[in-house]
C-alpha cells in the first residue's frame, strides 16, 4: 500500500481545555457569569478579612439601625445595627457552600445511580429510574422542604434536603450520557482486554459525558442557592443571626416600608448571583459542546 | 382514546403509592416522639403509652402506612394534634386559596409569555427579541419571594393601590399572582419562542403562505397550534413548580392557603398536618401530570391514533 504522506502538521495543536477556553472567551454574557463567579468565590474565600465576624457580621449596635448607605456603611444598616455589606459578604460564604456541597452530594447520589441504571439497563433502570420519578414528581422547593421538616433545620440538613432533592435531575442526566456513549466502540475495546464494569464505568464512560454534567452541575448550583434562601425566608434553612441572604430578607421585611434598602439589596444580590451562574452555565453547555448550540 | 386514558390513570396508582410511601417514611425518621408532643412535657409515661395507643404509633411503620392510605381513601387523615379537628377539613379548608394563587399564576405567565415567545420567534433578533430574552434572564434569576416584596414596596407602599396581604377580596390576590406568574414566565417564552422558530420553517408554513394565507393566520392558525405542544409540556412542569412557589408566596403576602398551613404545622411539629399537607400536594401533582397527558392526546393526534 502506498499511502501518501500526510504533510507535517505545522500548527500546533491545540489542547481541548485551549480550545473551549477560546470559545468561552467570545461569549460576552458568560465571562460576564464566570467574572462574577469568580469574584464571589474570593469574596467568599476572604470574608473574614473583608469584615470580622464577631465584631462586625453579628453584632448588634441599636443606636445605628436602618442607615442608608453611606461611606461608612455601603450597603446601609439594618434592623439591628449591623452592617448590611459585611453581612452580604459572610451570606456569599453561607450560599455558595450550601450551594457547592448540595450539588456534590446530589451529583453523587444521583450520578451514581444515573451511572448504574444507564450502564446496566434492564430491570436495574426500570427500578432506579421509577424510583426517581416518584422524587421528580415533587417539585424540588418541596421536597426540600419535607426533608428539613423531618430532620431539622440546620445548614448540614439544609445541605442534604437540597441535594437529595436534586438527586433525581442528575440520575436522569447522567444516565441518558451513558446511555448515548457505552455502546461506543472504545467501551466494547474496553471490555475486550478484560476490564472490570466499574473500571469501565469510571475510567471510559464518565469522562465522556462530563460535558452535560459540568453544565447542569452549574446551573444546580443557582437552583440550590435560590431553594436556600427560599427556605431560610420562610424559616426553615439558616437561621439567625447567621447572615444567610434569604434570612435577611425576612427578617428585614418588616421595616420595608421605613427601610427598603434592607430588603431591595440582599434581593439585587441574590438576583446577580443567581443570573450569573445561569449565564456561565450556558456559555460553557455552548463551549463545551458546540454542536449543541442552536 | 378512552384507552389511553384508563391506561394512564392504571399508571398514576403506583406514582402516588410510591410518592406517599416516600413521604410518610421520611417524616417518620424526624427525631422525637410524636405521642410527646400530644401529651405535653408534664405528662407522665402512662399517659404518654396511652396516647401512643390511640394514635397507632406503636405499630410497625408499614403497618401504620397501610393504615393511614386506608383511612385516606374514607377520606380521613386524621386529627390535628394542635386544633383537635381532622386534618382533611383543615385542609380543604385551605385548599382553594392555594388553587386559586397557583392557577392565577399560570394565567398571568400563559398571558404574558406566550405573546412574548410568538412576537419575539416572529421577529427574531429584532430589538423586541432581545428585550423579551432579557427580561426572561431576569425573571428566573430573581427570587421569588423578593419579587412579591418589591411589588408590595411599591403597589401597596408607595402608591396604595393593592392590599399587601389577606385573604379578602379578590385584590388580595393579584400581587400574589403577579409574582408566582413572573418566575413562569420565563420558561412559557423561551419554550414558546423556540418551539415556534422550529415550526415557522417547516415545509407546511411555506405551502401555507404559498396558497396567499395572511401573516396573521399563518402565525396563529397554522404555526402556533402545532407549537403549542411543548408549550403545553411546560406548562403542566410549571404548575407544579408553581404550587410549590405558593407556599413560599402564601408566606409573603400571609394568605391562608396550603403553604401557610403546612410551614405552622412543621414548626409546630404537628405531623398529622404536614403529612396530610404533603400528601395532598402529591396527589395534586399526580393528577395535573395525569390531565396535561390526556390533554397531549386531545391536541396531538399521532398520539390519539396510537390508542384507536
Amino acid at each position: 500500500m502506498n499511502e501518501p504522506k500526510s504533510a507535517p502538521v505545522r500548527r500546533k495543536k491545540r489542547s481541548q481545555l485551549a480550545e473551549i477556553w477560546r470559545r468561552m472567551r467570545r461569549n460576552r454574557l458568560a465571562m460576564f457569569g464566570l467574572a462574577v463567579v469568580v469574584i464571589l468565590i474570593l469574596v467568599a474565600v476572604f470574608a473574614d478579612q473583608i469584615a470580622d465576624y464577631n465584631t462586625v457580621v453579628i453584632k448588634q449596635d441599636v443606636v445605628h439601625r436602618f442607615q442608608g448607605p453611606s461611606a461608612e456603611h455601603w450597603f446601609g444598616t439594618d434592623e439591628l445595627g449591623r452592617d448590611i455589606f459585611a453581612r452580604l459578604v459572610h451570606g456569599a460564604r453561607i450560599s455558595l457552600l450550601v450551594g457547592v456541597v448540595a450539588v456534590a452530594i446530589a451529583l453523587a447520589t444521583g450520578g451514581t445511580l444515573g451511572a448504574i441504571a444507564g450502564y446496566f439497563g434492564g430491570v436495574v433502570d426500570n427500578v432506579i429510574m421509577r424510583v426517581m420519578d416518584v422524587f421528580l414528581s415533587i417539585p424540588i422547593l418541596l421536597l426540600a422542604i419535607m426533608i428539613v421538616a423531618a430532620l431539622g433545620s440546620s445548614m448540614t440538613n439544609l445541605m442534604i434536603a437540597i441535594g437529595l432533592a436534586s438527586m433525581p435531575t442528575f440520575a436522569r442526566v447522567v444516565r441518558a450520557s451513558v446511555l448515548s456513549v457505552k455502546d461506543q466502540e472504545f467501551v466494547e475495546a474496553a471490555r475486550a482486554i478484560g476490564a472490570t464494569n466499574g473500571h469501565i464505568i469510571l475510567r471510559h464512560i464518565l469522562p465522556n459525558c462530563l460535558s452535560p454534567i459540568i453544565v447542569q452541575a452549574t446551573l444546580r448550583v443557582a437552583t440550590a442557592i435560590l431553594s436556600t434562601a427560599s427556605l431560610s425566608f420562610i424559616g426553615l434553612g439558616i437561621k439567625p443571626p447567621a447572615p444567610e441572604w434569604g434570612a435577611m430578607l425576612a427578617s428585614g421585611r418588616s421595616a420595608i416600608r421605613d427601610a427598603p434598602h434592607v430588603v431591595v439589596i440582599p434581593g439585587l444580590v441574590i438576583m446577580i448571583t443567581i443570573l450569573a451562574l445561569n449565564l456561565l452555565g450556558d456559555g460553557l453547555r455552548d463551549a463545551l459542546d458546540p454542536k449543541l448550540k442552536r | 382514546m378512552y384507552k389511553y386514558i384508563c391506561k394512564r390513570i392504571l399508571m398514576m396508582i403506583p406514582v402516588i403509592i410510591g410518592v406517599s410511601l416516600l413521604v410518610f417514611l421520611v417524616l417518620k425518621m424526624t427525631p422525637g416522639d410524636p405521642a410527646r408532643v400530644v401529651a405535653g412535657s408534664e405528662a407522665d409515661e402512662a399517659t404518654v403509652e396511652q396516647i401512643r395507643e390511640e394514635l397507632g404509633l406503636n405499630k410497625p411503620v408499614l403497618q401504620q402506612y397501610v393504615d393511614y392510605m386506608l383511612a385516606l381513601l374514607h377520606g380521613d387523615m386524621g386529627t390535628s394534634y394542635t386544633t383537635r379537628k381532622p386534618v382533611a377539613d383543615e385542609i380543604l379548608a385551605r385548599m382553594p386559596t392555594t388553587f386559586i394563587l397557583a392557577f392565577a399564576g399560570v394565567f398571568v405567565a400563559v398571558l404574558i409569555g406566550i405573546p412574548l415567545g410568538i412576537i419575539s420567534a416572529t421577529k427574531q433578533y429584532s430589538v423586541l427579541d432581545y428585550i423579551s430574552t432579557l427580561l426572561a434572564l431576569g425573571g428566573v434569576a430573581m427570587p421569588n419571594f423578593w419579587l412579591g416584596l418589591m411589588l408590595i414596596l411599591l403597589f401597596s407602599l408607595k402608591l396604595g393601590w393593592l392590599p399587601s396581604g389577606g385573604g379578602d377580596s379578590w385584590t388580595s390576590y393579584v400581587l400574589p399572582a403577579i409574582t408566582l406568574g413572573v418566575g413562569a414566565t420565563a420558561s412559557f417564552m423561551r419554550t414558546t419562542r423556540s418551539s415556534m422558530l422550529e415550526v415557522i420553517r417547516q415545509d407546511y408554513i411555506r405551502t401555507a403562505r404559498a396558497k396567499g394565507a395572511g401573516e396573521g393566520r399563518v402565525v396563529m392558525h397554522h404555526a402556533l397550534r402545532n407549537a403549542m405542544i411543548p408549550v403545553i409540556t411546560v406548562i403542566g412542569l410549571q404548575i407544579g413548580t408553581l404550587l410549590g412557589g405558593a407556599v413560599v408566596n402564601e408566606t409573603v403576602f400571609s394568605l391562608p392557603g396550603l403553604g401557610t398551613l403546612m410551614i405552622n404545622a412543621i414548626n409546630q411539629k404537628n405531623e398529622p398536618v404536614v403529612l396530610g399537607c404533603l400528601i395532598t400536594f402529591a396527589i395534586i401533582f399526580s393528577l395535573v401530570n395525569l390531565l396535561i397527558d390526556i390533554l397531549y392526546a386531545f391536541i396531538d393526534p399521532r398520539i390519539k391514533s396510537q390508542y384507536k
